[in-house]
This record gives C-alpha cells, sequence and structure tokens, in this order.
C-alpha cells in the first residue's frame, strides 16, 4: 500500500505543477492583459504604464517563477479589485464553496445510491424504468434555470426556505439541490449498472449458496464491489461541483469562492482569478488521489496494478 | 427433401448484420422520438428566418411584456409574447435554436477531433505516447473548466465564435478518455493483428480498422458532448460571459428575463424549456444509440 | 430413510423465444454417506438440477415436483426463508470456477466465518477456530495465516479447496459439487477428488458430484445417473451402469473414452452424430432418437422407465438390441 500511495502522490505533485503553469499562461497570454486592465480608450503609454506597474513586461517564464516563488510562501498577491490580500479574500470564501460542494455530493449521493441499488435489484420493473427516466430528465435541465425554479417555488408559493444570502445552514439548502440534482445521474446509473454487474457474478452466488440474508448479500458484499467507479467518479464530480458553483453561488447570492470568481473574472481581477484556478486545480488533484488511495483500499487487487 | 443448394442463402445464413443493425435501431422508441425530436428542431432552426413572423431584433417598446397567447392579456400577434424591449419572444426562440444547435455542433466538432487522435494515439501506440496522453488530459481535468471560459472570454471579449473556439479548445478530455479505452479494446481484435501482419501502414490499419469498431463509442461521446456544450454555453450566456445581446442565445434570454422573473415567468420558463427539450432529445439519441449497439450491459 | 428425494422435478425457464425446459421430470435420490453422481455433456441441465436442489435458480425460472424430500422433511412448498436456512447449513455447494468464487473485497477468514456465525449464531473467535480447523483437514497449509489472506493472493487448487472448508464448516450432510475440478490442472483435480473420498469417509457427509467425465465419475461414484436434455436416461449404481449400459447414450459416452490397455492403439474412438436438441417448446418421446442408430416409429412416444434390480433406464430397445 505504501510504495503504492508513494507513486500516486509523486504524480500528483507532477499534475499539480503542470496545472498551475498552464492556468498561468492561459490566463495571461489569452490576450493583452494590460490593454484588458485599462480598459477602453485608453492610451499607449497608459498602457505601457499598467504593463511596467504590474510586471506584465517581462518574460513571461519570468513572472511564472516568481508567481511560483511567492505562492510557496504563501504570498499570493494583493487583489486588484478589492485591494485586499488574496489569500485572505480565498480562505474567507473557500469554506462556504467547500460546504456547498459537500452537501451538493452527499445530496446527490444520497438519492442517486439508493435508487441505483432498488433498480438493480429489480431490473426492467416500473421503479427501474421511474430511475432511468429521472435521470434523462435530470440531465437535461439547465442548472440555473432549475435554481431560478426553485427560487420561485419557494419565494412565492411556499416559502420556508432562505433563497439568498450566506447566514446559516438553511441557506444552503436550495443551492446544494440546485447544484447536487445535476451529477445525480450519472450516479444512479454508475450505481445501477456496477449493481446489476455484480449481483451476477460467481461470488454473490456463493453468498446465496451460504444461506446470507438478502440485504446481507446486497449491502455487505455486493455493493462494496460496486463502490469503485462510484468513489472515482465522486472525486472527478466534488472537483466539477467546486468549479461548477460560480453560477449557483451566483443565483442565490451564495458569498463563496464562485461567486468571488465571478467578480474577479468580471473585473479582471489577475491575482484572484489566479489563486481561485490554481487552488481548485490543487484541490481536484488531491481529491482523486484520495479517491485512487480509497479504492486501492477497498479493492486489494488495486494495489498491485 | 430439398436439396441445400437449391434453398435462397438468407434462409440458410439469416439476415445481414446491417439488417439486424437497422431492425433494432427503428425498434428503440427512444431512439426513433429523439431522431424525430432533433430533426424538427434541425428543421425549425434552419427554416427560422421563414418561420418567425418577426425579426428577432426588432423593439418595439409600446409592447414590452405581453404575456403568450395563453395568458388572459395574451393575443395572437405574439404567440409567445414579447421580452422587456417588445421583441417577439417565439421569434426570438426560433433563432435561438440557431444558436444553442451552431454552438453544439462546432465544439463537438472541434473538441472531437482534437480528443479523438489523442484518444487513438493513446489507445494505440500504448506506452510513452499513452502516458502522455493521460497525463495531459489529467492536467487539462484538473483546471475548473468554467471558470477558465470565463476568464478568457472576459480578457478576449464575448462573441459567439470566441465561445466556440474557447469550449471547443478545452473540451477535448471526455473524447480522448473514451476513445483511449474504446482503442485499447479494439486493439487486442484479432483482425488488427492480422492488419499489422499483412504489412498495412499504421494510418490505414486507425482509420480501417480500429476507428469502425470504435465509431458507436464516439457517437455517444459526442452527443453527450455536443449537449454538455450546449448547456455551457447558456450557462456562460447566462453570467454575462458568453454571447453577447442583442443575439438570441437562450441562456442570454434568461438572464435578461431574470429581473421580471416573479411576474413574467414565461420570460424564463420558454427558453429554459427549449433548452431542457434540445439537451434531452440528444442525451436520448445517445443513450439509444449506445443501447443499440452494445445490448449486453443490462439495460432496461 | 434416503437423505435426499426427488421426484418429477421440472425447471421451466422463460426466454424472449419460449419456455426452455431445462429439467423434465428428474427423479432421484441420495443416501446417507453415498456419493451420486450426475453425468452428462453441457447444457444437459445437471447444473439447474443442482442449483433447483439448493433454491439457486435464477426468478425467471420456475421449479415444480412431486416431492422434494431432504432430511425427512417436504421441501417443495418450503419457503424461501426455509431453503435460505438450510443452505449452508444442512446442505453446501462448492461451484465449478474457483477463481471468481470468492468475494474479493473481503478476507478469507471472513468469508469462511460469515457462514458459521449465520446459520450457528457463533463468536467470531469460535468460527475463526473452526474455519482453521476445516482449512487443515481439506489440507490447506499454514491455514492461520490464510485467514487474514484475501482470495487473489491463492493460487485455483487452493481457492477450491477454500471453497471446500467453507461447505464443510456447519457440517452439512449433503454436499454438492459442480464440476469441482474442470476449472483446475489435472494433478490438482486427481488431489481434489482424493480429498473429496476422504472427507466423505471421514465425515459420512453425502456428495452430488455433476461431472461431464466420466473418469472422475470412475474414481467416486457408489452410483450413477446419466443425463441428456433434461432427463435421466439411465441411473444406477457405478458397477451396474458401466458393466452394462442399457441406454445408447450411456454407451455411445463409454465408448468414446480411450481405456489405456483396453482400447487397442489406431481403434477409432465412438462418437455420436448430431447435436442436442432445442429445450425449448414442445417436447415428446425420447430425445436422443434423433442420433440413436436404433430408432423407430414407437420412439417418438414417451418413453417409460425401465428398472432391473437398481438400474433405472429410459429406452424401448432389448440389451441384446443395443448390444448388436
Amino acid at each position: 500500500m505504501l510504495s503504492f500511495s508513494l507513486k500516486r502522490l509523486g504524480l500528483a505533485v507532477l499534475v499539480a505543477v503542470a496545472v498551475s503553469a498552464l492556468a498561468f499562461l492561459l490566463l495571461r497570454a489569452s490576450g493583452d492583459v494590460a490593454t484588458a486592465l485599462a480598459g477602453e480608450g485608453a492610451r499607449a503609454e497608459d498602457i505601457e504604464n499598467i504593463r511596467r506597474i504590474y510586471g506584465l513586461d517581462r518574460p513571461l517564464l519570468v513572472q511564472y517563477l516568481e508567481w511560483i516563488g511567492k505562492m510557496l510562501h504563501g504570498d499570493f498577491g494583493q487583489s486588484l479589485y478589492f485591494k485586499t490580500d488574496v489569500l485572505e479574500l480565498v480562505r474567507d470564501k473557500l469554506p462556504t464553496t467547500a460546504l456547498l460542494a459537500l452537501f451538493s455530493l452527499l445530496f446527490a449521493l444520497a438519492v442517486s445510491i439508493p435508487l441505483g441499488i432498488v433498480a438493480a435489484v429489480y431490473p426492467n420493473s416500473w421503479v427501474d424504468r421511474a430511475c432511468l427516466g429521472l435521470a434523462v430528465v435530470g440531465q437535461a435541465l439547465p442548472n440555473f434555470f432549475f435554481a431560478l425554479i426553485l427560487i420561485m417555488l419557494f419565494a412565492v408559493m411556499l416559502p420556508i426556505l432562505p433563497v439568498s444570502g450566506s447566514e446559516s445552514w438553511s441557506n444552503f439548502v436550495l443551492p446544494s439541490v440546485a447544484l447536487g440534482y445535476y451529477v445525480a445521474p450519472p450516479f444512479m446509473r454508475l450505481a445501477r449498472a456496477g449493481m446489476i454487474e455484480v449481483l451476477a457474478s460467481d461470488y454473490i452466488r456463493t453468498a446465496r449458496a451460504k444461506g446470507l440474508s438478502g440485504p446481507s448479500i446486497v449491502l455487505k458484499h455486493a455493493l462494496v464491489n460496486a463502490l469503485v467507479p462510484i468513489v472515482a467518479l465522486a472525486a472527478v464530480q466534488l472537483g466539477f461541483l467546486l468549479g461548477g458553483s460560480v453560477v449557483i453561488e451566483t443565483v442565490f447570492a451564495l458569498d463563496g469562492l464562485g461567486y468571488l470568481a465571478y467578480q474577479s473574472i468580471s473585473h479582471l481581477d489577475l491575482p484572484v482569478t489566479q489563486a481561485i484556478v490554481t487552488l481548485l486545480s490543487f484541490i481536484y488533484v488531491g481529491l482523486t488521489l484520495g479517491a485512487d488511495l480509497v479504492n486501492a483500499w477497498l479493492d486489494p487487487r488495486i494495489r498491485v496494478g | 427433401m430439398t436439396e441445400i443448394s437449391t434453398l435462397p442463402l438468407v434462409e440458410l445464413v439469416g439476415p445481414s448484420p446491417r439488417t439486424l443493425l437497422h431492425r433494432r435501431l427503428l425498434g428503440h422508441k427512444g431512439l426513433m422520438i429523439s431522431v424525430v425530436l432533433l430533426t424538427l428542431i434541425l428543421l425549425v432552426a434552419l427554416l427560422a428566418p421563414v418561420l418567425a413572423p418577426y425579426d428577432p431584433y426588432a423593439q418595439d417598446l409600446g409592447r414590452r411584456l405581453i404575456p403568450p397567447v395563453w395568458y388572459e392579456k395574451g393575443n395572437w400577434a405574439h404567440l409567445l409574447g414579447t421580452d422587456n424591449l417588445g421583441r417577439d419572444y417565439l421569434s426570438r426562440t426560433l433563432y435561438g435554436a440557431r444558436i444553442s444547435l451552431l454552438i453544439g455542433g462546432s465544439v463537438m466538432v472541434i473538441s472531437g477531433l482534437i480528443g479523438t487522435t489523442l484518444g487513438l494515439a493513446a489507445g494505440y501506440f500504448g506506452g510513452r505516447v499513452d502516458s502522455l496522453v493521460m497525463f495531459v488530459t489529467t492536467v487539462r481535468l484538473a483546471m475548473p473548466l468554467i471558470l477558465v471560459a470565463l476568464a478568457v472570454v472576459a480578457t478576449i471579449g464575448g462573441s459567439l465564435w470566441i465561445v466556440v473556439l474557447v469550449l471547443g479548445l478545452l473540451k477535448w478530455d471526455r473524447f480522448a478518455v473514451v476513445m483511449r479505452a474504446a482503442t485499447q479494446q479494439a486493439r487486442g481484435l484479432e483482425y488488427v493483428a492480422a492488419a499489422e501482419c499483412v504489412g498495412a501502414s499504421t494510418l490505414r490499419i486507425i482509420l480501417g480498422e480500429i476507428l469502425p469498431n470504435v465509431l458507436p463509442h464516439l457517437i455517444v461521446v459526442a452527443t453527450i458532448e455536443a449537449a454538455s456544450a450546449i448547456l455551457l454555453e447558456a450557462a456562460l450566456s447566462f453570467l454575462g460571459l458568453g454571447v453577447q445581446p442583442p443575439l438570441p442565445s437562450w441562456g442570454l434570454m434568461i438572464a435578461e428575463a431574470k429581473i421580471y422573473m416573479f411576474f413574467s415567468f414565461w420570460l424564463i420558463a420558454i427558453p429554459g424549456t427549449a433548452l431542457a427539450i434540445l439537451v434531452l432529445a440528444i442525451n436520448m439519441l445517445g443513450d439509444g444509440i449506445r443501447d443499440v449497439t452494445a445490448p449486453a450491459a443490462g439495460r432496461a | 430413510m434416503p437423505l435426499l428425494e426427488f421426484d418429477g422435478l421440472t425447471v421451466d425457464i422463460a426466454t424472449p423465444r419460449g419456455e426452455l425446459h431445462a429439467v423434465r421430470d428428474v427423479s432421484f435420490r441420495i443416501e446417507r454417506g453415498e456419493t451420486l453422481c450426475l453425468v452428462g455433456e453441457s447444457g444437459c441441465g445437471k447444473s439447474m438440477t443442482a442449483f433447483a436442489l439448493m433454491g439457486l435458480l435464477p426468478p425467471t425460472a420456475r421449479r415444480t415436483a412431486r416431492k422434494f424430500r431432504f432430511e425427512g422433511e417436504d421441501l417443495d412448498r418450503a419457503s424461501a426463508a426455509r431453503l435460505s436456512a438450510l443452505r449452508g447449513d444442512r446442505m453446501a455447494m462448492v461451484f465449478q470456477e474457483p477463481m471468481t468464487a470468492l468475494n474479493p473485497a473481503y478476507t478469507i477468514g471472513d468469508q469462511l466465518a460469515e457462514v458459521h456465525r449465520r446459520h450457528k449464531g457463533s463468536t467470531r473467535q469460535a468460527a475463526r477456530e473452526r474455519a482453521v480447523e476445516l482449512m487443515e483437514k481439506v489440507g490447506i497449509t499454514a491455514a492461520a495465516k490464510r485467514l487474514g489472506q484475501f482470495p487473489h493472493q491463492l493460487s485455483g487448487g487452493l481457492r477450491q479447496r477454500v471453497m471446500i472448508s467453507m461447505a464443510l464448516m456447519c457440517g452439512p450432510t449433503l454436499l454438492i459439487a459442480d464440476e469441482p475440478t474442470t476449472a483446475l490442472d489435472v494433478t490438482i483435480q486427481a488431489q481434489i477428488l482424493r480429498l473429496l473420498v476422504d472427507l466423505q469417509r471421514d465425515l459420512g457427509i453425502a456428495i452430488l458430484l455433476i461431472t461431464h467425465d466420466l473418469g472422475v465419475v470412475a474414481r467416486t461414484a457408489h452410483r450413477v445417473a446419466v443425463m441428456y436434455a433434461g432427463e435421466i436416461v439411465e441411473s444406477g449404481t457405478a458397477a451396474a451402469v458401466f458393466d452394462l449400459p442399457r441406454h445408447p447414450y450411456t454407451r455411445g459416452l463409454l465408448s468414446s473414452i480411450p481405456v489405456p490397455g483396453k482400447t487397442p492403439p489406431g481403434a477409432r474412438l465412438g462418437a455420436i452424430p448430431g447435436i442436442v436438441p432445442s429445450l425449448v417448446g414442445e417436447l415428446r418421446g425420447c430425445a436422443f432418437r434423433d442420433r440413436c442408430a436404433h430408432a423407430s416409429a414407437v420412439c417418438a412416444m414417451p418413453v417409460a422407465v425401465r428398472s432391473e434390480r437398481d438400474h433405472d433406464w429410459r429406452c424401448v430397445l432389448d440389451a441384446r438390441a443395443v448390444a448388436a
């Protein structure tokens, strides 16, 4: 288990470095940042000034190395728009987004896994078809549209949940549903397909031959083996949820990283945008690494491969 | 007893695989429904200039926020009502189909070309090429797509073609991953080995033997990516960093209508439902093709 | 009183093409402590018979029986719960493919202990001790260490031994072995078969051994039942059936095996022409008649079972006619 973990860790570090470089490149090279910062109607010398002030006139590699160096010391620079320390800003907003992503994932799993199991235990029944139908429709609904519908419902017809702001736990309910519902269908299909395949395997037949009870067979013997792809997907989806929170946070006025990203991007606040993109990438790499390790623990055969 | 040689060949051997495939295609209800639906939407989009009763950009401030015809205050002159600038909603919705289909199609093609090339190469050559492609794909996956797209558009400026380019150049990851897996499977097939023995060139093998085998997977991923691109553009436009006004992108229409939402719900309901129907049809198409070409996966 | 008695067992499976009659009016019995070999080629219904016995049929299958008695208890109308209580406890099964029969996510010890704890309510410690005891009995070395190992760390032969010890955990009176050696190397095959014979002698268990290999039958069987196309076409003591096979199919099977010392070099081995008939839809008369050199019009009618001193067979022919 140890050598496997070390190998995976090394790979993760490599990916993280590559991502930070790529993000850096994309953000600075996708257009002339100085011109964009200066705004319309700026004169050539204004643009040059800006370029010099923000150090945009030096070679990209130098800029990158300087940024990396500072980052490793925890210095992400100053926000151009908010005029405060970037790290503080991000640290402030991260918990909100992390909670949102986590709740969304939990919601999605809580809905999809039981449905997937039931659909697999009674394949081709009306339950199965209903689950698949729900999955298909859920995947077609744009999340900002669904969010607006939820707001309409709970602001006008059923005012029992808050539809904006981030003061208390109840503020997270609707946004979690609006963000989580979209990732539920893939989990449900995966759970269903995985369970169907596992339930048809020889070792389940052995478990039946031993006279074990139905729930024991489905939950103890089958589910564990069907979980492996779900864990892998969960890591990927968590990363997607963190990045995709932009829309939902903006709609529900949830003061998290996504909303911060939207604001900083709209105002071309480069240091903040860069920090957020890099941070989210590192989190994704960490999550997939974690998922790999969890899977190796669940299925001992993976440790050898 | 009839001489074996005089029996029609079809009776002996059975219908050809192609005929069987056609039968399965026609028998799959979801697939047929989606094909009909998509064809309809495509026709509507193509014929929008003919079908739309008004110019989608023509403002008429004297006729703002008229509800659709099934409301009390609606009238037949504007079947789906008008928006906050008096523009006919039916016309805008029809033209919006063009934008969504254009985005979906173009992004699918661009990202498909990039991703499929990478996936085929990784799956066929294996070894270092594979490791490199997987590394690049992992790096791409680690980046939050929406944020990067938003940032690039913010810097360059938004327009239909910028969105197509940005999404097309970034959304190839799923193509690469699926095509790689499918190619690895196809690579092990016996007639690929046979072609290699005969000395066929690599390009010929990839295009002639591997590609036909992985085609079903390619089509399924293409539908997923097209639907995803459409939703992504809608989200970008909704945030103001995608297609720019006055273009009738459905996502943009929802953004513009947000402040009137509580009193004129149809303003967001119509483009939202249109998006859902289009994406639903595309997803059903992909599901149907997957069912028909690989029925042994325990699906209903 | 026989340990297991089956009369008129029928298994029908619903398929898109119609009803598949996998097992047709099968009757047999097993006495305590004896080995009955169920022989036949692939698809003849022998595995289905075993599954029907254990209640492991797929949901699309329907089982009917005039009589089904095990340990003196009538089971033909038994509930699923009753069968589940018997499975693994009084009757146990070992399957053909040891490589996939164990759950990869749990240790050997867990999987062995679990069946004992389920049926006997024992503590984890007690169950594990019993597991070690049985593993040593089936010849697994370093048994205590094996408890903590995972299935993928064991070879095929070892896994099959684990399966056997798992079947014996609760001290069953009937062990069903479905082609237990088919997937193993020839040398391991011999070891496993010898193990089964020894276990029977030591523990007094009855064994229903399913196989397509007549060599296995010769080494282990007290009694034999030959299955073809879902029916038992001949059954009796091993000696009787091998000495004087009455059914043309049995004769065909026996003549297709080379016997070292008896079969002259260069002699042609018997082969049975034709293929097994489809088991879907209406079936009447002898299923073997299309492949039988001695078939006549009367074979298209339902064939009665003939008996002679613990040797039964389904054929209208006389011994002399068949030998000719």
